[in-house]
């Protein structure tokens, strides 16, 4: 089951609720095998997937600190030319809609900021003088997160194979300070690490939490890892493309005009253009006015938590803390949030069947 | 005329509550304009009490439409797509006719769909039109500290980057028609396409920064991009007495880079107060947050305004 939060406004605490709902579903003693390291659709359930969407300014890694182990440059495929066989004809610059390849007299200019990658030059170019080459723009990276230490006990977080702690593999994109387009390296993430079955595969009952708090066996196929996708603010293209292929799309906000001026916008993204079912959860609770509610309660939107404000989860946070970690006891809940937007989904696809 | 871009890298740190209070500030002492840059999530008309002058329909690129009676489900379109916006989809309507016949051809999604033409060049049957779309609405407000040029990026668009200096240029024209002294742009989060549109051609860049971790490490990213394209940096601590000793580190970080920190805001629910009244801060209560920012304003207005605000007052009619 694929998750992506979001919010349309900045800091209303999606890598809050991302990070800590990653955290509070992470089952405690289970290690992991060395074949579900290996083969991503074997993971056990109980380890959640988290990616890092919002790739112009990362910060859930701030919070999860996670071991990296693999590293990659990505970017996107800009047109090289090949002067030799090159007849300066110009079609290129004809058939190229933004503008990013130019001829002019016997030089060919390329402007990789300029490029979407979309190949249509080199597909049209009649003599073959067009190659194309990756131009970087970015990082993606994976690894795994431990559990936040127990207060007190030094950080450790020791790769996979030790620790007997539960875990979650983590994978964030990284956009070069400078570039513009955050899109590619996003759809470049996903694509690397999701399961290509992670939302078709069957859901299966998501158990409600038992009292002690421990979801013990989640169990299932690989269909059912949760996969927690924490997305960047706003509205546009690269928000759009963290909640493709979501199963359900989070939306954090805060109870002021300016959190349900932007959620409508969010709303209206993953629901009335992409389709996708939404719930909210409220954060900084009793700040603000009662119109996210309202709002809420006319569109029919599930409330699925409410966060107080509290200036104790504030503090934690400006000190790279998580909100399960200063307040243990909201554990249950966002395991329950889990647990109320699996049975949300299943709903869904049961109405669909 | 000068220009000012506020903006924050990392989301929700206060950029309109900033921007807001400084468009009433300045337009006590200066005759000012107003832009809103974040177009996907427009905030600063909801403190800001705005009167629709005009409104204009954006243009913002084309999508690509398959005629369904043309195409043959070859499916060379869905091969040369690089965004995956091309899927084959069943005939309705063919079904629906008696005697009919199955048909599949292809459909291409428009919110994946980036315009590139690929599809329309490589397609045999020229069954591929590109259509012009409008991406959303762009306005001339006129509000109490002067008028506010404001736009509405259509749900899950592109080009947010052409609507962003469409309004900025908008703002900009009006400033030089009207002898404005400053144009003030609330700008948009994060560090791409919009914020390098938004930070172009501006004469300051004032970072709103919260003394978070991720405040800190956003800031030296969003930093990085106004270094990139030449623009100036000024910061603004918002929230600094929630860990002061995370604001004496991004203090420090700025004097390491020469970059003067102008303004310390205090934590106060006076700020959420004003926004759900609609005004800003410095116009609803006094009190410490307004002090700092008056502060703060009368920072900036040195800093932007070298020769000093009367040279400038003086000059204005």
């Amino acid at each position: 089951m694929i998750i992506t939060v979001a919010s349309g406004k900045g800091g209303t605490g999606k890598t809050t609720v991302a990070v800590s709902l990653a955290l509070s579903i992470t089952a405690d003693g289970q290690d992991l095998a060395d074949q579900d390291l290996t083969d991503k659709r074997s993971v056990n359930p109980a380890h959640p997937l988290f990616l890092d969407c919002d790739v112009e300014e990362p910060n859930a890694a701030l919070f999860l600190r996670p071991t990296i182990e693999e590293r990659r440059e990505v970017g996107q495929m800009i047109p090289e030319v090949d002067l030799e066989k090159c007849t300066y004809c110009g079609r290129c610059a004809e058939v190229c809609q933004y503008h990013a390849i130019a001829v002019v007299g016997e030089k060919v200019l390329v402007f990789p900021e300029l490029c979407h990658g979309c190949g249509s030059c080199s597909l049209n170019c009649p003599t073959g003088a067009i190659h194309e080459v990756l131009d970087v723009i970015g990082t993606v990276e994976r690894g795994w997160a431990g559990l936040p230490p127990v207060a007190g006990s030094p950080p450790s977080y020791p790769p996979h194979g030790g620790g007997g702690k539960g875990r979650i593999e983590f994978a964030q994109g990284t956009m070069n300070v400078g570039e513009p387009m955050a899109v590619p390296i996003i759809r470049q993430l996903k694509q690397w690490v999701i399961p290509p079955d992670a939302s078709t595969g069957p859901v299966l009952p998501v158990p409600s939490v038992v009292e002690g708090s421990e979801v013990e066996g989640l169990g299932g196929t690989p269909g059912d890892r949760p996969v927690i996708l924490d997305a960047s603010p706003g509205t546009a293209c690269p928000v759009v493309e963290s909640m493709r292929g979501a199963d359900f799309v989070l939306m954090v906000t805060e109870p002021t005009p300016f959190g349900l001026h932007d959620l409508r916008l969010a709303v209206e993204v993953a629901r009335d253009e992409l389709g996708l079912p939404v719930g909210v959860v409220i954060n900084r609770d009793g700040v603000g006015d009662q119109g996210v509610d309202e709002y809420c309660t006319a569109e029919s939107i599930p409330i699925l938590m409410r966060i107080p404000l509290d200036r104790r989860i504030a503090e934690a946070y400006s000190d790279g803390g998580t909100l399960v970690e200063a307040l243990p006891e909201y554990r249950e809940q966002f395991q329950n949030l889990y647990a109320a937007v699996g049975r949300l989904v299943a709903d869904r696809k049961g109405a669909r069947a | 005329m000068k220009q000012l871009v506020i903006l924050s890298g990392k989301g929700g740190t206060g950029k309109t509550t900033v921007a807001a209070a400084l468009a009433h500030l300045a337009s006590q002492e200066l005759s000012i304009v107003l832009a809103d840059a974040d177009v996907d999530a427009a905030n600063l008309e909801l403190v800001l009490d705005p009167t629709k002058q005009e409104e204009h329909g954006f243009m913002g690129g084309q999508v690509a439409v398959i005629d369904p009676e043309k195409c043959t489900a070859c499916g060379i379109c869905a091969d040369v797509c690089r965004f995956d916006a091309v899927r084959p989809h069943l005939h309705l309507e063919t079904i629906q006719k008696p005697g009919f016949q199955e048909k599949t051809w292809f459909q291409v999604d428009p919110l994946a769909c980036e315009g590139c033409a690929s599809c329309f060049y490589q397609c045999p049957e020229e069954a591929i039109r590109m259509e012009e779309q409008q991406a959303g609405l762009w306005f001339r407000s006129d509000t109490r500290f002067g008028p506010l040029f404001h736009a509405h990026l259509f749900a899950g668009q592109e080009n947010s980057g052409k609507l962003v200096t469409l309004v900025k240029q908008q703002a900009r024209l009006r400033g030089l028609d009207t002898g404005a002294a400053l144009v003030v742009v609330d700008g948009p989060p994060g560090i791409g396409c919009p914020v390098i549109s938004a930070s172009a051609g501006m004469d300051m860049a004032l970072h709103v920064v919260e003394p978070t971790i991720s405040g800190v490490h956003d800031l030296e990213r969003i930093m990085g991009t106004t270094d990139h394209f030449g623009v100036p940096s000024l910061v603004a601590i918002n929230k600094a007495d929630l860990n002061l000793a995370r604001s004496e580190e991004i203090a420090a970080f700025c004097a390491e880079r020469s970059v003067e920190v102008v303004g310390r805001i205090p934590y106060d629910t006076v700020v959420t107060e004003a926004m759900v009244q609609g005004r800003p801060v410095t116009d609803y209560a006094d009190g410490p947050v307004t002090d700092a920012l008056k502060g703060m304003w009368s920072r900036v207005s040195d800093l932007i305004f070298p020769d000093g605000i009367d040279v400038v007052k003086g000059g204005q009619r």
